[in-house]
C-alpha cells in the first residue's frame, strides 16, 4: 500500500481516529435535528410525557398535513411561499444590482467614481439591524408594510456582492473588453454576452449564500409583517410558540421547523457543484 | 483592403508626451512592422490606429477617410492581441463569429466565412472546442481567424507571437506573412523582436522614445541606419561602437562597424588592438568577443572555418572604410 499511495503514507489507526472524530462531530450536530424530526412524527401526549421518544412515531402524515394546510396562525404552505418569494427576491435582486454596480465601477470612468465606491463599501458597516429603525420609517412611509416589496427592497442593496463582482471583473483581462470593442460590441452587449457568462460560477455561489441569507431573515420580517398571511416561515415558527396559558402543539411546530429546513438544503445540494467551483476556481 | 495614413500623430497622457509625432503612408497590402524596445510607444501607436486610445494630435486615415473620432468597429480594422483575448466561454466557432453576429451578418454567410477561415488556418477539427482546450499555437490561430472573418481593411497585430515558444514563433511568423500575402490585406504589426521585424516587414518603423527614428525597408535600415539607436537595435549581434579616440582620431563622433565587417588580424596589425575574451561557436559561424584597451566590448562574426584566437591573446582588428558608419554626439548619422 505504502508504495503507490505516494504522499499519503500512513493510513492505519490515524484514518480510523479521524473518521471517528468526524462521525462524533456529525452526530453531535445532527442529533437535535433528529429529535425535531422524531417530535414531528409523534402525537402531542407522547412528547410531553418523559422520556422523550427517540424513534419516529406514526403521526407523520397527520402532523405534516396539519402544519401545511392549517398551521397555527397561518398555514405553513403559505409561509413557505412567502419565504421563498422573499429569499428569491433578495438573492436575484442583490445579484442583479451588484453585477451592474460592479460593472459600472470597474469599466467606466465617471466623476465621483471613487466616492460612490466608498459609499457602497460603507454600507458593509451598516447591516439591517443597525439601521432598522430609520429603514422601518422609510418603508412605513412608502406604505410597504405587509408587502413583498417591504420584505425585499431594504435587504437588496449589498456591498459584499458588489465587492465580490468588482474583484472578479478586475481579474478579467482588459484585452477582452478591447477585443469586444473591436468586434463592435457596446458596453451592455459586452456585459451580457461576455461578462455575465464568465461570472456564472460566481453568480451561483453568491446565489446560494444570498438565498440562505434571505431565507433566514428573522428580525426584519418580524417587524414589518403584522398580517399572518405575510409571515415568513422563520419568524412564523417563533409566532407559533404559545403565549400565556395556551398549549403548544409541539408536533406541528416541529414539522414546521423541518419543513423550513428543506428549501435551503435543496438549494445547497442542488447547486453544490457550481457553488464550490465558484468559490475555488476562476475561469479565464 | 485600403491604404493607411498617419499624419503627425501624437499622444500624451496628461503632461507626459508619449508619441512625438509619427507620419507614414502605408500602401494597400503593405506589411508594416513597428519595432522598438519596451516603452517606446509602439503599442500605443497601434492602439491609436485601432481606436482603443484617443489621438491627442494629428490624423489617422484609413482608405483616405479620417477616422480619429470613430469607434474601433467603424474603422474597418481587426486586431490580434498579445494574449489572444479569446472569449473563454465561447467555442472557437462562436469566437470567430461574434463580430459578424453583432454586425448582423446573415447566419449562412457567417457559417460560410468562419468555415473558410477555419480551413485556411487548419482549425476545422477544433470549431466546437473552447479556447482552454487548445494549445498556444491553436489559440493564436483562432485569434487570427477572428480577424480574418471580418474581412477588414487593415490588420493590426500587437506582439501576437510573444507568448509562444521559440520554435512555434518561427513557424507562425511564416504563416502570418504567407496569410497576409494571400489575403492582400494591409497590416500593421508591433513587435520588440528585431528578427521578426527584419523577416516579416515590407517596411519597418523603428521607434525610440516616442519618435520614429527610421522608416524603411528592412535591408535598407540594416545597411543604412539613420541613427546610432537604429544601428544598435537592428542586427544581432548588435553593431560595434567605438569612440574616435580609440582609433587615433579626434572629435566626439562615434564609429559603428557591424560584426560581420570586422576581421581578425595578427597583434599589432589592423586599425585597432584588442584582447580576445571568449568565443561563441554557433556551427556555421563563430562570434569572437573582444575587449579593447579602454574597455569597449567588440564582437567579430567570422566563418567557422577561420582560426579562433585563444582567450587572453592580443589580436588586431581591421575593417574596410566603406563599412564604417559615423554618428555625431546626438546619435545622428553623419
Amino acid at each position: 500500500m505504502a508504495e503507490h499511495t505516494g504522499m499519503v503514507e500512513k493510513r492505519g489507526a490515524g484514518l480510523w481516529l479521524t473518521h471517528l472524530g468526524l462521525i462524533i462531530g456529525v452526530a453531535f450536530i445532527f442529533f437535535p435535528i433528529w429529535l425535531a424530526f422524531v417530535a414531528s412524527t409523534v402525537s402531542q401526549p407522547e412528547i410531553v410525557r418523559p422520556p422523550m421518544p427517540l424513534l419516529p412515531g406514526d403521526q407523520f402524515f397527520e402532523n405534516y398535513s396539519k402544519a401545511l394546510t392549517a398551521g397555527i396562525n397561518a398555514p405553513v404552505a403559505l409561509m413557505l411561499g412567502n419565504s421563498l418569494f422573499m429569499a428569491l427576491g433578495i438573492a436575484i435582486g442583490k445579484i442583479a444590482i451588484s453585477l451592474l454596480s460592479a460593472f459600472a465601477i470597474v469599466y467606466f470612468k465617471f466623476p465621483g467614481k471613487k466616492l460612490f465606491f466608498w459609499l457602497i463599501f460603507l454600507t458593509l458597516m451598516l447591516p439591517v439591524e443597525v439601521r432598522i429603525v430609520p429603514t422601518y420609517e422609510v418603508i412605513a412611509n412608502f406604505g410597504m408594510l405587509n408587502s413583498y416589496q417591504g420584505l425585499i427592497l431594504p435587504l437588496i442593496a449589498s456591498a459584499t456582492a458588489t465587492f465580490l463582482f468588482r474583484q472578479f471583473f478586475m481579474t478579467v483581462p482588459d484585452e477582452l473588453a478591447e477585443a469586444a470593442r473591436v468586434d463592435g460590441a457596446g458596453p451592455m452587449r459586452f456585459f451580457f454576452d461576455i461578462l455575465l457568462p464568465m461570472s456564472r460560477t460566481n453568480i451561483a455561489a453568491l446565489f446560494v449564500i444570498l438565498f440562505i441569507y434571505g431565507w433566514n431573515q428573522y428580525l426584519w420580517p418580524l417587524l414589518i409583517t403584522t398580517d399572518p398571511s405575510m409571515n415568513t416561515i422563520v419568524m412564523g415558527i417563533k409566532q407559533m410558540f404559545p403565549s400565556g396559558d395556551d398549549i403548544a402543539d409541539w408536533p406541528v411546530i416541529m414539522a414546521t421547523s423541518i419543513l423550513a429546513m428543506v428549501p435551503p438544503v435543496i438549494v445547497v445540494v442542488g447547486m453544490q457543484k457550481l457553488f464550490i467551483r465558484g468559490l475555488v476556481e476562476s475561469e479565464k | 483592403m485600403a491604404t493607411l495614413t498617419l499624419n503627425n500623430v501624437k499622444k500624451s497622457f496628461g503632461k507626459t508626451d508619449v508619441i512625438h509625432g509619427v507620419s507614414i503612408d502605408v500602401e494597400d497590402g503593405e506589411f508594416i512592422v513597428i519595432v522598438g524596445p519596451s516603452g517606446c510607444g509602439k503599442s500605443t501607436l497601434l492602439r491609436m490606429v485601432a481606436g482603443l486610445e484617443t489621438i491627442t494630435d494629428g490624423e489617422v486615415q484609413i482608405g483616405g477617410r479620417r477616422v480619429n473620432e470613430e469607434e474601433p468597429m467603424a474603422r474597418d480594422i481587426a486586431m490580434v492581441f498579445q494574449n489572444y483575448a479569446l472569449y473563454p466561454h465561447m467555442s472557437v466557432f462562436d469566437n470567430m463569429a461574434y463580430g459578424l453576429k453583432i454586425a448582423k451578418v446573415d447566419k449562412a454567410e457567417i457559417a460560410d466565412r468562419v468555415n473558410q477561415a477555419a480551413k485556411l488556418l487548419q482549425l476545422e477539427p477544433y470549431l466546437t472546442r473552447k479556447p482552454r482546450e487548445l494549445s498556444g499555437g491553436q489559440r493564436q490561430r483562432v485569434a487570427m481567424g477572428r480577424a480574418i472573418v471580418r474581412k477588414p481593411a487593415v490588420f493590426l497585430f500587437d506582439e501576437p507571437l510573444s507568448n509562444l515558444d521559440a520554435k512555434l514563433r518561427v513557424q507562425m511568423r511564416l504563416e502570418i506573412r504567407a496569410l497576409q500575402r494571400e489575403l492582400g490585406v494591409t497590416a500593421l504589426y508591433v513587435t520588440h523582436d528585431q528578427v521578426e521585424a527584419m523577416t516579416m516587414a515590407d517596411r519597418m518603423i523603428v521607434m525610440n522614445g516616442g519618435v520614429a527614428d527610421q522608416i524603411g525597408k528592412p535591408l535598407e535600415v540594416y545597411a543604412n541606419p539613420a541613427t546610432e539607436f537604429v544601428a544598435g537595435f537592428i542586427g544581432s549581434p548588435p553593431m560595434n561602437f567605438l569612440t574616435c579616440g580609440l582609433i587615433g582620431e579626434t572629435g566626439d563622433d562615434r564609429i559603428g562597424i557591424r560584426p560581420e565587417h570586422m576581421r581578425l588580424a595578427d597583434a599589432g596589425e589592423g586599425r585597432l588592438n584588442a584582447q580576445a575574451a571568449f568565443c561563441e561557436v554557433l556551427g556555421a559561424e563563430t562570434l569572437v568577443h573582444l575587449r579593447c584597451v579602454d574597455g569597449t566590448q567588440v564582437t567579430v562574426r567570422q566563418d567557422a572555418a577561420k582560426a579562433i584566437p585563444d582567450e587572453g591573446t592580443n589580436v588586431g582588428l581591421s575593417w574596410a572604410g566603406a563599412n564604417e558608419m559615423r554618428f555625431d554626439s546626438n546619435g545622428q548619422r553623419i
